[in-house]
């Protein structure tokens, strides 16, 4: 016992009389590049192979055909490509919004900036949904009186871009003022509720379009616009997209 | 009881010869030491490298060669630490089909020894990040989100310290307010505090309680705003705190070719880091010790 404090002694009287103190005296910095010169560690990339394989299958099993190619800047103040997510949605999502709350959805409204790549010519895939809809947004249905969805109209006069609607039709003239507007057909009225559906991007006030914040109510239908454009390509076989007349403008 | 002090007494003074022995060996001849940080910052399930039709970032990137990188950076200095400064999650459909399980489980393979939490870890909301939790065979550190409420409190620490050649580091981590970037039915009853005062805390911890000799800030504030100087951010922070020798940056995708160098509250050099985003770059910071009093009367001498 003795000898073993007297060994921790000795060692503490060692280190305190002689202890280097160490002073940061340089630094270096620097970023390196990670390309192609770099052989990949093959532990790591044998770990990665199955998980890629399994992503890439099924990314790339055939869903539905698409008739031709479709781009967002294919038509001034409605396009195919448009048309086709709007309505997407409102085929995909009333269900869903039925069974929680008895409504029907009447209006579908997302933003032209949201349609982020092509629909090519060909077969559609899961990847062909990731490429238009790489976001994690989901569809939000808000209860808007007719007085707030005169505001949505307005919006859309003043943008005079093609964001995708359903459910709605919108006339106006050369100079872009409102000739007509209807929801199902029907003029709107100021003290009636519409059930209108986007995504929470912009009812969360992306786009400026603030007339959502009016709605009297938020439903949240956890359901990703992404896999709703999955489940849709999974219920038809062919897509064959085309513009109309639901929002237009007369020369 | 006293059987237990023996022992630990024991224990103890075998550790002290070793240290005792080594010291004096090396008594009044000057040695050095190196300590080498490597950072990632907004890998966002980045995995595979881009493919040479990329139209930005044609054949860069990728985990695997990483790996490669980091093990030989780790084979010249062992005394190495790979730190990430958050935002793991959320950029590619691995993160869609897994929920992060792979980007956790290839950063353990590299070892990573810390992370941080970025926004976008929380997009599968904080029971999806806890899920994954057991994946990661690294520590998350974030000093500013208080985590008590919520399911993720006792498994994010404030900070951690590392010994690496007899030199202790200090790392803490901050986040950036969540209200606004995330919804809150994500992050539910996570609070954001003011991460200035913290990082002012945490540093005063590390420095005189824990005594390192390297405090760094791991963080996903974003470099700098603009347009919003108020903001915090990593060059407000910078200038607001003291004993803080490196900030490793995040959120803001800001690639810069080289660290910035800031003066602190007392007019002493911090350098901010950050590399871009996706993997695309490793950031290197090299600190040298040396226990010549002489060279270190000089100051610190910084090479970007």
């Amino acid at each position: 016992m003795n000898k073993k404090y007297f060994i921790i002694l000795l060692t503490l009287v060692i280190l305190t009389s002689c202890k280097q103190e160490m002073h940061l005296t340089r630094i270096e910095g620097k970023r390196i590049e990670i390309n192609d010169s770099l052989a990949g560690n093959q532990d790591v990339e044998n770990f990665i192979k199955p998980f890629r394989e399994h992503v890439n299958n099924d990314l790339d099993s055939v869903l539905a055909y698409s008739v031709d190619t479709y781009t967002k800047n294919d038509g001034e103040l409605n396009t195919a490509i448009g048309n086709f997510m709007a309505d997407a949605v409102k085929e995909m999502a009333s269900p869903v919004f039925k069974t929680r709350t008895g409504n029907n959805i009447d209006i579908v409204m997302l933003n032209h900036g949201g349609i982020r790549s092509i629909l090519s010519k060909g077969d559609v895939t899961s990847r062909t949904a990731y490429q238009i809809m790489p976001f994690e947004n989901s569809v939000v249905v808000t209860g808007l009186k007719g007085a707030s969805v005169k505001k949505m109209i307005n919006y859309l006069q003043k943008a005079k871009r093609a964001h995708p609607i359903s459910g709605m039709s919108i006339k106006l003239n050369a100079d872009f003022e409102l000739l007509e507007a209807n929801v199902d057909g029907e003029a709107i009225d100021d003290n009636k509720t519409y059930y209108v559906a986007t995504n929470d991007y912009l009812y969360n006030g992306g786009d400026n379009m603030s007339f959502f914040r009016e709605g009297d109510s938020l439903h949240t239908l956890d359901y990703k616009i992404r896999n709703l454009l999955i489940d849709y390509f999974k219920k038809v076989d062919t897509l064959d997209l085309s513009a109309d007349d639901r929002f237009i403008k007369t020369n | 009881m006293k059987r237990r002090d023996f022992l630990q007494q024991t224990a103890a003074s075998t550790a002290l010869i070793g240290l005792g022995g080594l010291t004096l060996s090396s008594f009044n001849s000057t040695t050095q030491k190196k300590i080498t940080i490597l950072h990632t910052n907004d890998v966002h399930s980045h995995i595979d490298p881009f493919g040479p039709d990329d139209g930005r970032n044609a054949n860069k990137g990728g985990v695997a060669r990483r790996a490669s990188l980091v093990e030989s950076i780790r084979k010249e200095n062992p005394n190495t630490l790979l730190l990430d400064a958050g935002d793991i999650f959320q950029g590619t459909p691995y993160f869609n089909y897994y929920g992060g399980e792979l980007e956790f489980k290839l950063m353990s393979m590299l070892k990573y020894d810390a992370a941080t939490i970025g926004n976008h870890d929380f997009d599968n909301g904080i029971d999806g990040l806890y899920a994954q939790l057991p994946h990661a065979k690294f520590d998350f550190i974030s000093a500013n989100y208080d985590f008590s409420n919520t399911n993720l409190n006792t498994h994010v620490k404030p900070y951690k310290t590392f010994v690496k050649d007899g030199i202790k580091i200090g790392i803490f981590g901050l986040g950036i307010e969540l209200d606004g970037l995330v919804t809150k039915d994500l992050y539910k009853e996570t609070v954001y505090l003011n991460p200035t005062e913290i990082a002012q805390d945490m540093s005063r911890i590390l420095k005189e309680e824990e005594h390192c000799d390297l405090v760094i800030c791991l963080s996903h504030l974003g470099y700098n705003y603009r347009n919003n100087p108020d903001k915090p951010s990593d060059l407000t922070l910078a200038r607001a705190t003291k004993d803080i020798d490196l900030i490793i940056g995040g959120h803001t995708h800001t690639f810069l070719p080289k660290p910035t160098i800031e003066k602190n509250s007392v007019d002493k050099n911090v350098l901010v880091n950050q590399v871009g985003c996706y993997g695309l770059y490793l950031g290197k910071i090299d600190f040298f010790f040396d226990s010549d009093k002489n060279k270190s009367a000089d100051g610190t001498t910084i090479i970007v």
